[in-house]
């Protein structure tokens, strides 16, 4: 457990204690110290129980890592699938292409409307709106409520026809999948999907009109990055700062690194935290979003760059009409190839892949042998990425309401980490909320 | 492991209510989240649920918490560190009933491969936390992850990684009514006949961990053309010794047929005891 003792609190100090931060997935706590009109001191400090997931892996057959990866996150589990068949099939040499690329890419549009609805609906707008949680949202909003679920019933609607559950599917395989959709439950998507576009769109609509904090924010953003398509599978590793190399190289660039006064590990893209998730992908990619998604963000309000880290409510919604949207193409345009995966023999080697994550670019690498035995592992989860700059979130959001009362600045401070919907199953971590103020 | 019948030869107990209406715990320990997040994916359910209980704490979805005792918790996640053996000891004494979901939490988890990895085939978390983090010695992780049944006593086990999201509704609605939770246990097999699935192994030579699994996913992978990898965990008395001679049959050495049996639900009684026993016959 990364569980290192809060630092005891002189006499004198007012301090808040929360047992854990709410509506995030996973456990974590965060460190906040003021002293009069100083902030001294913000950590976010994750220490969930880790699983080890790049120990047990060692010795594991090539073809396991897709299930055995997804197992890390419930509600990612397409995410470590897709980024674990991308660096298995790279290290044997096999390219995915033609309708299975564009179904492995529906897939993920499936589990990006499902976890966008989710965070918008359940976990973040209530923050907005004065509201604990979704559920007593949808006592006052019922109806409001009653579209983000449907919404998110669609996206696990299209996991369900391709991957046969939405946690933890089981179609998914190297080279492809154990068999094709069928063909009337994958054309039956279309329906479904055209209303949530218009609930995906209705969204926008409603996030765009919240009331968000006056937070303006410089931040260095990571992604991929595809020159003909909004990322999710494939592309390079791109950032606001003009780094641009293929993913194999993302080892060259990202480091994580221990900071003193955190047992967690922090990541920094040459030299300098970053962000990755939908702000980022939005910054380097939204002119690639679909026409439709582009003018939803722009009678959202939302210009080439976001700077207000609140608003990425907004760019979640956005992003969820383009998966809608996206979903709808590949729907349309499906024509069932000649078999479910294409063969990926063993070869000794080394490869890596990036995809894109509903919360940000997640990094895998494995080394195998000729039998297909896996060597070695190593998976850099979104939120680790996101890390230092959340925390930087946080300093800026206490610096900017040092006059607040200590509740208030609590909830934005809850709420400066929400923003990224941190996914801290993932980045194996837990939030504890403590703010001290003297 | 509880027995699976124990809410049974409790359903006499009174119901404890606090309020008007029972109060739902959901807690997490290691594990994923999933089959928490089960409980949102019940979609056209989930504010019907919520109408018949006050969920007093759900900490993924919720920040408005209220203290115990609680009428039903939902406990997801194995026990892997001190701090968690304590804290589900104290999650125990404050619910009525006590419901674990999810392979970790009736199994220990995949996370429970430590409990095989050292040299003489015990726990050992040592050699897996190094492959991860650059200073294992702060880890503060138990050798072992257990089942919440090794711990506390269990008024229900649902299986599955992750949990069916209909046997969760059963399971709920049941306990709330203080009835037996209609849950089957027996094998993948006769769930792929009733849907009139083709047998993967029989007519496509595909090794199936089916027979020895319990129903649950409504034979899910043999209806996508893949042998069963056996997450909801071994059904009752499986015959795992005549499984592994198939497997070894149809190709899969004993690495292979060890690999099937430590998965998710590697700490389950017979496929731990299977899997020991192929270690022991095979050095």
């Amino acid at each position: 457990m990364w569980n290192a003792p809060a630092p005891e609190a002189p006499a004198g100090t007012r301090r808040i204690d929360v047992e854990a931060l709410a509506r995030v997935e996973g456990e974590g706590a965060l460190h906040v110290r003021i002293v009069g009109d100083t902030l001294e001191h913000v950590a976010l400090r994750i220490y969930e129980p880790p699983r080890l997931f790049e120990g047990f892996l060692r010795g594991r057959h090539y073809t396991e890592p897709p299930d055995i990866t997804a197992r890390i996150c419930g509600i990612c589990p397409v995410a470590y699938q897709m980024s674990s068949c991308h660096a298995l099939e790279a290290a044997c040499g096999v390219t995915v292409d033609g309708q299975l690329r564009e179904l492995r890419r529906l897939l993920y549009c499936g589990e990006w409307i499902e976890s966008h609805a989710l965070h918008v609906y359940m976990l973040h707008a209530p923050d907005f709106l004065g509201y604990p949680s979704g559920i007593h949202l949808a006592q006052d909003h019922r109806a409001i409520v009653e579209r983000g679920l449907r919404l998110k019933k669609v996206g696990n609607d299209v996991m369900v026809v391709l991957g046969g559950r939405e946690i933890h599917p089981v179609n998914v395989r190297l080279g492809g999948f154990y068999r094709l959709p069928r063909l009337a439950q994958l054309r039956a998507l279309r329906e479904p999907l055209l209303r949530a576009r218009e609930d995906a769109l209705a969204t926008v609509r409603w996030v765009a009109g919240f009331d968000f904090p006056d937070v303006e924010a410089d931040r260095v953003y990571v992604s991929l990055s595809h020159p003909d398509e909004y990322p999710l599978n494939e592309g390079r590793l791109v950032s606001s700062r003009g780094l641009d190399v293929p993913v194999s190289a993302f080892e060259d660039h990202v480091r994580e690194e221990h900071v003193p006064h955190s047992t967690a590990l922090h990541a920094t893209v040459d030299g300098e935290p970053y962000l990755v998730g939908p702000v980022a992908r939005y910054v380097l990619n939204h002119d690639r979003l679909s026409p439709l998604a582009q003018e939803a963000a722009k009678e959202a309000g939302l210009g080439p760059v976001v700077r207000n880290p609140f608003q990425s409510i907004v760019v979640r919604a956005v992003e969820t009409v383009y998966a809608c949207d996206e979903a709808l193409r590949i729907v349309e345009a499906y024509e069932p190839p000649e078999h479910a995966f294409v063969d990926v023999p063993p070869r000794a080697g080394r490869g890596h892949a990036c995809t894109e994550a509903p919360r940000g670019t997640l990094y895998h690498r494995y080394t195998i042998n000729e039998d297909g035995t896996v060597l070695d592992a190593r998976i850099v989860p979104p939120t680790a990425q996101s890390q230092a700059t959340i925390e930087e979130d946080v300093r800026d959001v206490v610096r900017g309401h040092l006059d607040v009362p200590t509740e208030t600045l609590q909830h934005l401070c809850e709420q400066a980490v929400r923003n990224h919907d941190p996914c801290i199953s993932c980045a194996t971590h837990f939030l504890k909320l403590e703010v001290e103020r003297r | 492991m509880a027995p699976l019948t124990s809410a049974v030869s409790r359903t006499a107990d009174p119901f404890v209510r606090t309020g008007e209406r029972p109060t739902l715990a959901v807690w997490k320990f290691a594990s994923c989240d999933g089959c928490q997040l089960t409980l949102l994916d019940c979609e056209d359910e989930l504010l019907a649920v919520a109408g018949q209980v006050d969920v007093a704490y759900f900490l993924e979805a919720s920040s408005a918490t209220v203290a115990g005792p609680y009428d039903v918790s939902l406990v997801e996640g194995s026990i892997t560190t001190a701090h968690d053996a304590k804290r589900i000891r104290e999650i125990r004494e404050q619910s009525g009933k006590l419901v674990v979901i999810g392979a970790c939490a009736t199994a220990g988890g995949i996370q429970a491969l430590r409990n095989f990895a050292g040299p003489d085939g015990g726990p050992d978390v040592s050699a897996y936390a190094a492959a991860v983090y650059a200073h294992p010695e702060i880890l503060e992780a138990l050798p072992t992850s257990t089942p919440v049944s090794e711990h506390v006593f269990v008024d229900f086990e649902l299986r599955g990684c992750p949990i069916d999201k209909h046997q969760l509704l059963e399971v709920v609605s049941a306990v709330l009514a203080g009835r037996k939770p209609q849950i089957p246990n027996y094998a993948v097999c006769l769930e792929c006949k009733r849907l009139g699935a083709v047998c993967v192994m029989v007519a496509h030579g595909q090794p199936c961990l089916g027979p020895a699994t319990q129903a649950g996913c409504g034979a899910l992978c043999p209806s996508f053309s893949r042998g069963c990898y056996g997450c909801f965990g071994p059904h009752e008395g499986p015959n795992l010794p005549a499984l592994g001679d198939r497997f070894a049959e149809l190709g899969v050495d004993a690495d292979g047929w060890l690999r099937a049996l430590r998965t998710y639900n590697a700490y389950a009684g017979p496929f731990r005891k299977e899997a020991e026993h192929v270690e022991r016959t095979r050095s």
